[in-house]
Parts: structure tokens; sequence; C-alpha cells
């Protein structure tokens, strides 16, 4: 099976007036083609950075050192700006964290959503319009020929983040990152956009990365999850695996930390200490300073990957 | 039965939008909390949580109604005039985002100073400086980042400053509305500990608002459902997550995400709550999205009823 995305061995800095920050180093991903990848982690792991750089949206302040994003045949990172524009839309398509921000404020979502069509399909231009009302009946909006005319402060927010899913969905790519998707959103608005989601996932055989920092939402919804950590992937392993057998001591920690149906204030773990400052010199292990677990050997480079199944992967000398 | 520290009466808070037409932001909600007791606060955004937590804790006048604080009406008296009464200081609040409730231009000294002198009247510099010390131990806070600021300061240690500052005056009762929402799980496990720890300390009561049922019912030993401006179900927590009786709050533990029940299909609450100007009286707001709704749901508002001990839920079919 060929993956969808494949991303190896990425490295990438920001340039900062107080020195380089070391945002993602040696990361490596893969996304088959229908399977939901989850990413989890803090604020600050780097999650969004990645997902950002395989959107080939990069900060001018950032710098690839090294590696490789490929997608679909295409080496994403070497592309020119017109393929990227050409499959950025069609093939390759983003959720953002913030709907309301990343909307249009002064366009009426149909129009918005006819744009998208115009550019990336042979539609015709008398057809756009049903073609963007049918886009957002898919993602069950309740009479969509109204709501097209509608502006995005005139929508709920969770109806502004079905507009998004529906632009994103428009042209039926092949990858959907989603960042966030329903951060801000009610649970119960939450379960709807997440089962709509998976469902496109199956039917369209879309590969779908969703970043998230909820446990519990990446683990209902995701087949494989990859955990970060202060710019590195730490653990990589299908969901049953990752939630009964982390081997990652960070994975572990995250784990003990997110409240479930059963837990009690008691059984709570926090994590001691804090992600590690990216703009300083790091130890192999970003987690070495922060973890019970650290022996000697942590610090010696390079931090090799263990596996522990054809599938379930852990960056760490000592797993559990 | 204990008399409750804070009790709620037919509180309603209608705002007007216009033509005539009101808002009813919260509408006709009672509500008991009893000394020592932590009770949960859940409900959709837009459900009148907040608006609730500011009438209760007297930040605004309610349009009908009654607060009472241990029996008094704190209502009686208008906001503008309850800030000047001994009671103020009794009902504090933790606010939502600490990075944006913290004065950026106070250090964390005056942050939690400023309560004290205001509420206290206090000018000791002394005694202040001892208060303020000993609300920063409370909440685990080191003594050197007393004299930073809020942008010095990471997401945990901002959230301990809003809740030092609540507790340096010694409430009865502690608000807290989304407290941990704008932190990470790590931090957010800190929070909880210190939260539940502070209480059995203090012996404050709370009122914990949420939109994380799983956070909620760490802390809460009672839960409270609104939906559109109203109470729709109150139950121990055991009893609401094990027997729900309202086909919302059923709906709203359903929505929780939970590895244990991937890939099965649960009844999802689809379309968008009613709209909460100039409602229908007479019909119960949950009309229309209920799964459950029928003929009787339209033309006769379901009342709060009882079923067994401390539960409550107004539905025709509960």
């Amino acid at each position: 099976m060929t993956a969808q995305l494949l991303i190896e061995d990425l490295s990438l800095v920001f340039r900062t007036r107080h020195g380089m920050v070391r945002a993602l180093e040696d990361v490596s991903l893969s996304v088959e083609r229908g399977e939901i990848v989850g990413v989890v982690g803090e604020s600050g792991s780097g999650k969004s950075v990645m997902a950002y750089a395989v959107m080939g949206l990069q900060d001018p302040a950032s710098q690839v050192l090294g590696g490789r994003i490929m997608f679909g045949g295409l080496d994403m990172l070497r592309a020119s700006e017109a393929a990227l524009a050409e499959m950025r839309g069609r093939e390759l398509a983003m959720i953002f964290q913030s709907p309301r921000t990343a909307l249009n404020p002064i366009r009426k979502v149909g129009r918005q959503i006819a744009d998208i069509l115009r550019q990336h399909t042979t539609s015709r231009r008398g057809d756009l319009r049903k073609h963007a009302i049918d886009a957002l009946a898919r993602v069950r909006i309740p009479d969509p020929a109204r709501r097209c005319e509608a502006y995005p402060f005139e929508l709920s927010g969770g109806m502004c983040q079905r507009v998004m899913i529906a632009m994103a969905l428009a042209c039926s790519p092949s990858l959907l990152i989603a960042d966030e998707p329903t951060t801000g959103l009610d649970v119960t608005t939450q379960a709807v956009i997440m089962d709509l989601i998976r469902e496109m996932s199956r039917d369209a055989r879309m590969s779908t990365l969703l970043i998230t920092h909820d446990l519990g939402l990446a683990g209902e919804y995701c087949d494989r999850i990859a955990v970060m950590h202060a710019g590195h992937v730490v653990e990589v392993a299908p969901i049953e695996e990752l939630l009964s057998r982390p081997a990652h001591p960070y994975t572990r920690q995250l784990l003990a930390a997110t409240p479930t149906s059963r837990s009690t204030v008691e059984e709570l773990v926090s994590i001691p200490g804090q992600l590690p400052d990216l703009r300083r010199e790091l130890p192999a292990c970003r987690f070495s300073e922060r973890c019970e677990r650290h022996v000697g050997t942590c610090d010696e480079r390079p931090l090799p990957w263990t596996k522990l199944s054809p599938t379930h992967m852990v960056r760490c000398r000592v797993p559990l | 039965m204990t008399p409750p520290l804070l009790q709620a009466r037919a509180l309603s808070k209608h705002y007007p939008v216009g033509r005539g037409a009101m808002l009813h932001a919260v509408d006709a909600v009672d509500l008991a909390i009893a000394p020592g007791e932590c009770v949960g606060l859940v409900g959709e955004s837009g459900c009148g949580k907040s608006t609730l937590v500011r009438l209760l804790a007297r930040l605004i006048d309610p349009t009908s109604g009654s607060v009472l604080l241990e029996g008094q009406d704190i209502a009686a008296v208008s906001q503008a005039k309850f800030v000047t009464t001994p009671q103020r200081s009794r009902i504090q609040v933790v606010f939502q985002d600490p990075s944006e409730s913290l004065n950026p231009a106070f250090r964390v000294f005056q942050s939690i100073a400023d309560p004290l002198k205001r509420l206290l009247g206090l000018r000791d510099k002394a005694k202040l400086a001892m208060l303020v010390h000993r609300a920063a131990d409370l909440v685990g806070l080191p003594r050197e980042l007393i004299e930073r600021y809020p942008h010095q300061l990471s997401g945990g240690q901002r959230a301990r400053v809003g809740i030092a500052r609540a507790i340096a005056v010694e409430p009865s009762l502690l608000i807290l509305d989304e407290p941990t929402s704008a932190l990470d799980v790590s931090v957010q496990a800190v929070i909880l500990r210190l939260l539940a720890d502070l209480r059995t300390r203090l012996g404050m009561s709370y009122l914990f608002v949420s939109h994380d049922l799983n956070v909620v019912r760490l802390l809460c030993s009672r839960i409270v459902v609104m939906y559109v401006g109203r109470v729709v179900e109150a139950a121990p927590t055991e009893t609401l997550f094990t027997a729900p009786r309202h086909p919302y709050t059923r709906a709203l533990i359903a929505a929780i995400p939970d590895p244990a029940r991937r890939g099965e299909t649960r009844p999802r609450l689809d379309g968008s709550p009613s709209s909460p100007v100039d409602p229908d009286p007479n019909t119960c707001r949950f009309y229309g999205r209920c799964l459950r709704g029928a003929d009787r749901c339209a033309t006769e508002m379901p009342a709060l009823r009882p079923f067994g001990e401390a539960h409550l839920a107004a539905c025709h079919f509960a």
C-alpha cells in the first residue's frame, strides 16, 4: 500500500529576534488512503507547524533544514508555487481552527464555495451556485439555498465550521488536514462535525490528518495516532494499542492527565515541568528533562526509533 | 437539610433587542447551593450559563426574581450599591481565560491585592503583603513570581493568579467559569487537583461552569443542565450520568467523545437551539430539536418535576 502522504525526517526552524526556534526535528509520519491519523500533543508541540508545512503554507521566517513531504507523487517542499496552488483546494484541503477568522467576512458563503469550484473544476459558470448549494447540503446544512446567501457573521460557530468543511470537501480532496476542527464548538456540534468527517473518510476514501489536543476525541475517531512533544514525533501506534499500551513515558502521562468518564480527581496526574525552550541547544530526547525514566544513554545522538510491532513505533531508549 | 448558602428563586434576565422584543437569557431559574457543596453547571454556548453566573455573582441586575445569600436577598439592592456591602466579598468569580481577565499592567502582587483593598478596605501594607503571600502560597504560586507581569507567566501560572485573587478575600462561594478551558491537559490536571484541595482546606462552595462533562464530574457532587435559558435537569453527578431523564441531557452525555465507544453510532443532536428571543411560554424550548417531541410539548411548557432524591427534570416524558 502506498501512503497518500509521507513526511520523512522533516526539520524546520523559525528565525526570530530571540534566536532560532527548532520547531520540528526529524518528524516522520505517513497517512494511508482512507485513514484518519490523529496528531496529539500539548500546545507548542509543533502540530500546527507540521500541518502548515504539508499545505506548503510557510511563514516567511521559517526554514526547512531537511526532509521531504511527498503527497500524491509530488515533492511538496521542492514543487513550484504554481504546482502547489493547483494542488491546494483540489487534492489537498484544510479546515482551520477558527472558522470565523478563516472565512472571508464580506463575501457570502455560497460565493466563497463557488470561488473554489471555479478555480479547480470545470463547472460552468451557471452551475456554480447549484454546486455550492450541493456542497452545503452534503455537510447537512439545513436550507442550503438560503444559507448560500448568508455572510459568515449571520451563521453560528457550528454552522461556519460546516461551511468551512463544505469548502474543504467541495472538490473531493484526497487529503484533508483538520486543525482542531471542533475547538470552541459545543460537544453536541462537535459530535455531528466529527461524524461527518469520518463518514467522508469512509465513503470517499479520503485521508485525514486530525490535529487535536483532545485525546478522547482522537481516541474515538482516529485509526492511528502520532504523539508530538516539543517538535518531535515520539510515538506512533494504532489507537487501541496506544490507549492500552502506551510505550513512551510522555504518552502515558498525557493519558493519565486526560479526564475520562471513569477517572477521579485523585487519579489525574500532571506532567512535571514544561515544554523545553526550543531556542536553546536541546538534548537528543526533548522529553528527558521531564522524564522519570531518564537514563544516561537517553542523551546520546541519534535518538533511535524502537519498533514494538510493525505498526507501533516509539522514539525512546527505555520504552515502557 | 442544611439551609442553602446561595439560592436563586425564579431568577430571570431579559435583554431588549429592539422593536420591543426581549431576549430571555435566563428564564425563571431556581438553584440552590449548600455550604461546602460543589455544583456543576453545563449547557451549550448561548444557553445562559454566563448570564446566570453574572446574576448570581451580582455583577448584573436581574429582570425579576431573587438571589438569597444565607437567606438575605442580595438582588434587592442594585448592583451599584451591592459593591459597597460586606457581602460583595463573599461571592467571587474565577473568569474563563486568565490571559484576558488579568490586568496586563498589574504585577501579580497588585492583581491579588486589588480585591483586598477594594472589598475589605485594607490599607495596611504589612497586612496586605501577608494576605497576598498567603493566597499565593495556597495556590502554589512561587514567591519569586509575585513581582512579575501576566505576560511573563505561563498559562498555568496565570490560572493560579486568577484563583489566588478570588480566594484572597476568603469568599464562601467561588464561581468558576470554565477555569481550565484555555489550558493544556497536563496543566488542567494540576489546576483541577488544586481546586479540589482548596475546597477541602477552605470549606468553600463551588459553582463550576464548564462545557466539558468529564471535567465537571471530577469535582462536582451535583450537576445542573441548562438549555436556552432554563434549567432542564438537575441531579447528583452519578445519577445524571447513569440515569439521565431529560432528552437533552442524554444527547449531551452521548456526545462526549469516548474511545471505548468507537465506531458505535449514537443518536446525534442536529440543528441549533431555538431562539431565545420572545420564546413561546407554552412550548418546551427543546421542542423541534428533541427526538421525542410530541404535540403536548408544543402547547405546554414542561415544569421541573422531582424524580427521587434530589433529581429534577423538565420533560413530559422524563
